[in-house]
């Protein structure tokens, strides 16, 4: 819509980096340190295509969601939508662009205002952008958004307390749907939800990502679910992205440790296989408020040596693996390399 | 994942003919559903319809009594309650009942000014001060935090002393200055907790500038506490009134209000008259206890946590 030449990654995000201020003090406040949540990322979505990021809690998959929409801002680095920089956007500029970013948010609880309708919520962006959809046409748009995401045109007069997780987060899709984005952003929209909900809220996405063509950015910390829905993968750490690439590429041929760790706790769902490898990490994520020198991976890293705590290694390919890796020793390991019981 | 249960729209109906919030007209809103819990309530039924009565006494004072307050017959002066006049007779010879029931205005009327009052300020102030934050939250909290500290009744008892003509006004204005601090920090509180909420960054997500953000988002969702809040503010206000005019700092004669009846009798000759007190007091005391329970079944009506 922007850019009608369509050329180029639909968003190019590049360095970015949000450290949040630790402050003591009530009126005269001083900052003591800074916790480094989001510490320099880049990566591309191009059109119609699905990232997902993945990563243990609280090594800042969802801040970096709000960056990309600007809902906070970054303390450095940058986010372009179709080649322009959001950082340096003026409120008009973001409020354009926002018609065509949307977002869905992990706890469906949280995520509706609870004292308006669902008509009401799902019709809010059209409120705000009024050229999307002409005021006459909402009504009847809004019951064919209910049905699309599976559910009745008459729930449009209930209110958000009245349904269930999953039907909740169908509401939300609605809400971001409306608008017709060109990218949606999806932090972690099923793990709130019960197992038998997730697959069902997850398909529902493949379908309507295949009717309206968006891209993602599908945010999850289980590399199970992403799987099934990502064109490419991104692994985070403590703020970084550790290891980038194809599905395929990170699943079957992972180079980082930690990508390893995380594919090998992934349960197979086939009985008749065991792991031959399962590699479990000792101890727990570092603070990011002082994380380790060098790679921050090192400190339950096996592999790591003096080198890792001097140096950084960079998010390049070593040995031509094909991808991108954040570890010195990069190299593959067969950790969905499985043994037949019986044989 | 069935649907909700069809039978709780019934009570839509009902819901709608509640004049709280805009949004009842539409479903079972959560005023809607607090307004189906509350009407079975007797906690809640029984004191708003003392406050319905006072409310109309208040008005029409001329309905509950055939007798004017100022006709008084000084040889009558504090006899005791009798057929036809049950609540005696006040130290000027008149029907203390006509006096209670005409001293009703002044009261209710102190009490809505200041509560309304406190509620504008509380509502402008607090949601600029919880929605924008840093320094306009550090400078109007600290100067909540001044007037916070001051202690309601002697701090009216300094400032309305050097007012020389006490009315109604005098006495609402400055007890608006003195208490709105909490109800203020009540509102900042709560919408500081919606700003942060999801359904917010979702709204902004959307698009929506901090003007609708506020309005149909954080005000919204951030104002019932308050509302609950208000009600027993409103109680708490009119004590305080006649606590005030008790001690001789609030309304004057000839004005009528419960604080003016109580502190009419010498106290020397309270063991004798009773009744000249225990009407009068009687009265502030269902009437406060009337607005703290609705208030706070108001409260838990209203309170998502404990449904």
């Amino acid at each position: 819509m922007a850019d009608p030449s369509g050329a180029g990654p639909l968003l190019s995000v590049r360095g970015l980096t949000k450290h949040f201020p630790l402050t003591r003090g009530v009126v005269f406040q001083r900052t003591i340190g800074h916790v480094r949540a989001v510490d320099g990322i880049d990566f591309d979505l191009d059109p119609g295509e699905t990232l997902g990021l993945v990563g243990e809690s609280g090594c800042g998959k969802s801040t970096a969601a709000r960056l990309l929409l600007r809902l906070i801002e970054p303390t450095s680095g940058e986010v372009r939508y179709r080649g322009e920089d959001l950082t340096g956007m003026s409120p008009r500029e973001l409020r354009q662009m926002r018609r065509n970013v949307q977002i869905i948010f992990q706890d469906p609880y949280a995520s509706l205002d609870p004292r308006m309708t669902v008509g009401s919520i799902i019709a809010e962006g059209w409120e705000i952008h009024p050229e999307v959809m002409p005021r006459g046409r909402r009504k009847e748009e809004v019951g064919n958004l209910l049905e699309r995401v599976g559910l009745e045109r008459a729930h449009a007069d209930r209110f958000p307390h009245q349904f269930s997780g999953g039907q909740r987060q169908r509401i939300g899709i609605a809400r971001a749907l409306a608008l017709r984005p060109e990218v949606l952003i999806l932090d972690e929209p099923v793990s709130a939800l019960d197992v038998s909900v997730q697959a069902q809220v997850i398909n529902l996405l493949e379908e309507l990502q295949a009717e309206y063509g968006f891209a993602a950015v599908f945010i999850a910390h289980d590399l199970s679910v992403v799987r099934h829905i990502s064109d490419r993968v991104a692994v985070m750490y403590l703020g970084k992205i550790v290891e980038i690439g194809d599905s395929e590429a990170i699943y079957e041929r992972p180079t980082h440790p930690y990508t390893q760790a995380l594919l090998s706790a992934v349960p197979s769902a086939d009985p008749t296989v065991e792991r031959t490898t399962r590699i479990r990490l000792e101890g727990d994520v570092p603070s990011p408020a002082s994380p380790p020198s060098g790679c921050s991976f090192r400190t339950r890293c096996w592999k790591a040596d003096e080198r890792c705590a001097a140096e950084e290694p960079e998010l390049v390919d070593r040995g031509g693996h094909g991808h991108p890796s954040a570890c010195h020793y990069a190299e593959p390991a067969d950790v969905l390399g499985v043994r037949r019981l019986g044989s | 994942m069935s649907a909700p249960d069809p039978s709780s729209l019934g009570g839509q109906q009902s819901a709608a003919e509640a004049t709280h919030g805009e949004d009842v007209a539409e479903g079972a809103s959560l005023w809607g559903e607090a307004w189906r819990d509350l009407r079975r309530n007797p906690f809640f039924v029984l004191p708003v319809l003392v406050i319905a009565v006072l409310t109309v006494m208040a008005i029409w004072p001329q309905l509950f009594t055939d007798l004017v307050p100022r006709s008084c017959d000084l040889s009558r002066s504090a006899d005791p309650p009798e057929a036809g006049h049950w609540f005696g007779f006040d130290r000027q010879g008149c029907d203390l009942y006509t006096r209670v029931v005409y001293s009703t205005r002044a009261s209710l009327l102190i009490g809505l000014t200041v509560t309304l009052g406190a509620f504008a300020i509380a509502l402008v102030l607090g949601s600029l001060s919880g929605y924008y934050g840093r320094w306009l939250d550090a400078v109007l909290g600290r100067i909540a935090d001044v007037f916070f500290g001051i202690p309601l009744v002697i701090g009216a008892i300094v400032l309305l002393t050097a007012v020389v003509d006490r009315g109604v006004w005098q006495v609402s204005a400055v007890l608006t200055l003195l208490a709105w601090p909490p109800m203020f920090r009540l509102m900042r509180s709560t919408v500081l907790s919606a700003r942060e909420s999801d359904y917010v960054q979702a709204a902004r997500a959307l698009g929506a500038g901090n003007a609708r953000v506020i309005i149909r988002h954080v005000i919204p969702n951030s104002i019932a506490p308050v509302i609950a809040y208000a009600t027993v503010f409103m109680g708490v206000i009119i004590g305080a009134e006649a606590t005030l005019t008790f001690l001789g700092a609030g309304l004057q004669l000839p004005a009528l209000s419960w604080g003016v009846l109580l502190s009419s009798p010498p106290p020397r000759e309270l063991l004798n008259t009773p009744h000249l007190l225990l009407f009068p007091s009687l009265f502030v005391s269902l009437t406060v206890l009337s607005f703290v329970l609705a208030g706070d079944t108001l409260r838990d009506a209203l309170d998502p946590k404990l449904r």
